[in-house]
């Protein structure tokens, strides 16, 4: 394959290293800005720029935001008394899609896991137990995957707070699901967690 | 091309690239056995590919020594039934991460496995997990060669009284026999012989003397990695029970 210019040829070296691109559609997608200069590439780069030397992470609730605390600690609206406590960033950002959730969030960076040596002190689990005693936390919700990672760290954290309300996320029949194309484990969960009508 | 079928337990799984994981499954004809699952990060794997699911596999590579690739079937999955099971979900970790870090890769141990696989089938049964839990600790040690013989006393040769394990033979000591030296032995506690009180309390006073040789033996100097936290997490869940 002809190579470009080595200005270029980085560009493309590093676009592919991004998750869901490799050195082709990387490539495709160079070849694409630098068609479209002014309406994407230069506003590209000054947005990466600038995110670059803004974005950083909430110091009370690990979310990723310019300011040193994200605005949804900093409303007061949200000061209920509900802390949502989520794996990473990426889950924040769906619970917060879904709009349903008016309390705050606490993100542990990851779960415990015993093969990959991540103990507690690996997780922001130090800063939940501080937060939840100085913000009056009346109930943590505990929004981590249904992993064996995942449960093994909420019931690590429910351990940790005897003093509070600890609920979890439901597990079962996903919205729109079939149970004809669930796998045995979702259909059990869903059958223990029934409820009445 | 190098090609197996077997049934395994799942131990462990972590991502490979963007859409594939590499896992470890213990089966009983080759042992704890690494391979890619092509396309195992997909929504569609994740139930099947969480630790305790019991599996068949089909395992391909060009070499031998090669990390090969697995085709995977579900069989049953036990994550389901621990989830909301905090002594579950804690036996199961520790059974896992035991298993990871201390057999050797490609080595064949089926009496363990179907051990192993009877414990699992356990899982959620919490008034007989923890004393097959104790026992299934002791056969670990046992297969890889550090088995407590617990038949009679090391230093009189008599099979009454024992109250004692030495910690550097792993035989059982009696009272007599023990003497001066008794505070330097691990106790022998009775539930490791099947006798006595099955409590959570004997049953993790029995897990710290199996623990000092899986701490001494398996890990430690031998394999400069430390002991699975998962382990501790268990004997503490073990322990509240009472």
């Amino acid at each position: 394959m002809a190579q470009g210019p080595q200005d270029i040829e980085d560009l493309i070296g590093l676009l592919s290293k991004l998750p869901g691109l490799g050195p082709r559609s990387a490539r495709r997608a160079v070849l694409h800005l630098i068609k479209k200069r002014k309406q994407h590439l230069i506003p590209l780069a000054d947005a990466m720029t600038r995110v670059g030397q803004s974005a950083k992470e909430c110091l009370n609730c690990g979310n990723i935001d310019t300011a040193d605390i994200c605005p949804i600690c900093q409303d007061e609206r949200r000061a209920n008394g509900e802390i949502c406590i989520v794996e990473d960033v990426a889950d924040l950002w769906a619970m917060e899609r879904s709009g349903v959730f008016k309390g705050r969030y606490h993100v542990l960076g990851g779960t415990l896991s015993a093969l990959d040596a991540v103990g507690p002190e690996d997780l922001r689990i130090p800063k939940l137990l501080d937060r939840v005693t100085s913000e009056a936390v009346t109930e943590v919700i505990l929004a981590l995957s249904a992993t064996i990672d995942g449960q093994t760290t909420a019931h690590y954290i429910a351990d940790q707070l005897p003093d509070v309300t600890v609920t979890s996320l439901a597990q079962g029949v996903p919205v729109g699901g079939e149970l004809d194309y669930l796998d045995d484990g979702t259909i059990t969960a869903a059958l223990r967690a029934r409820r009445s009508l | 091309m190098i090609e197996w079928q077997d049934e395994g337990a799942l131990l462990a799984s972590r991502v490979h690239g963007e859409t594939s994981m590499i896992i470890e499954v213990f089966t009983p004809s080759r042992g704890r056995h690494a391979g890619v699952v092509r396309g195992g990060a997909s929504r569609k794997m994740a139930a099947t590919l969480q630790p305790g699911s019991q599996v068949s596999v089909t395992w391909k590579a060009r070499l031998d020594d090669h990390l090969g690739s697995f085709t995977i079937e579900p069989l049953r999955s036990r994550s389901a039934q621990v989830m909301s099971d905090r002594l579950a979900l804690s036996g199961l970790g520790a059974v896992c991460a035991l298993l990871c870090q201390s057999l050797p890769e490609r080595e064949k141990h089926e009496p363990l496995y179907n051990r192993t696989v009877q414990l699992l089938d356990l899982l959620g049964q919490n008034d007989v997990w923890p004393l097959a839990y104790l026992h299934w600790e002791m056969s670990l040690l046992d297969e890889l060669g550090y088995g407590l013989d617990l038949s009679a006393c090391a230093v009189r040769g008599v099979n009454e009284d024992l109250s004692y394990i030495s910690p550097k033979s792993g035989r059982a000591v009696s009272k007599e026999g023990a003497g001066e030296w008794a505070n330097r032995l691990l106790p022998l506690v009775p539930v490791m012989k099947g006798e006595g009180d099955a409590s959570g309390g004997e049953i993790a006073r029995a897990l710290g003397t199996t623990g000092y040789f899986i701490e001494n033996r398996l890990f430690g100097t031998q394999t400069s990695r430390e002991v699975p936290a998962a382990r501790q997490r268990l004997i503490d869940a073990i322990a509240r029970l009472d």
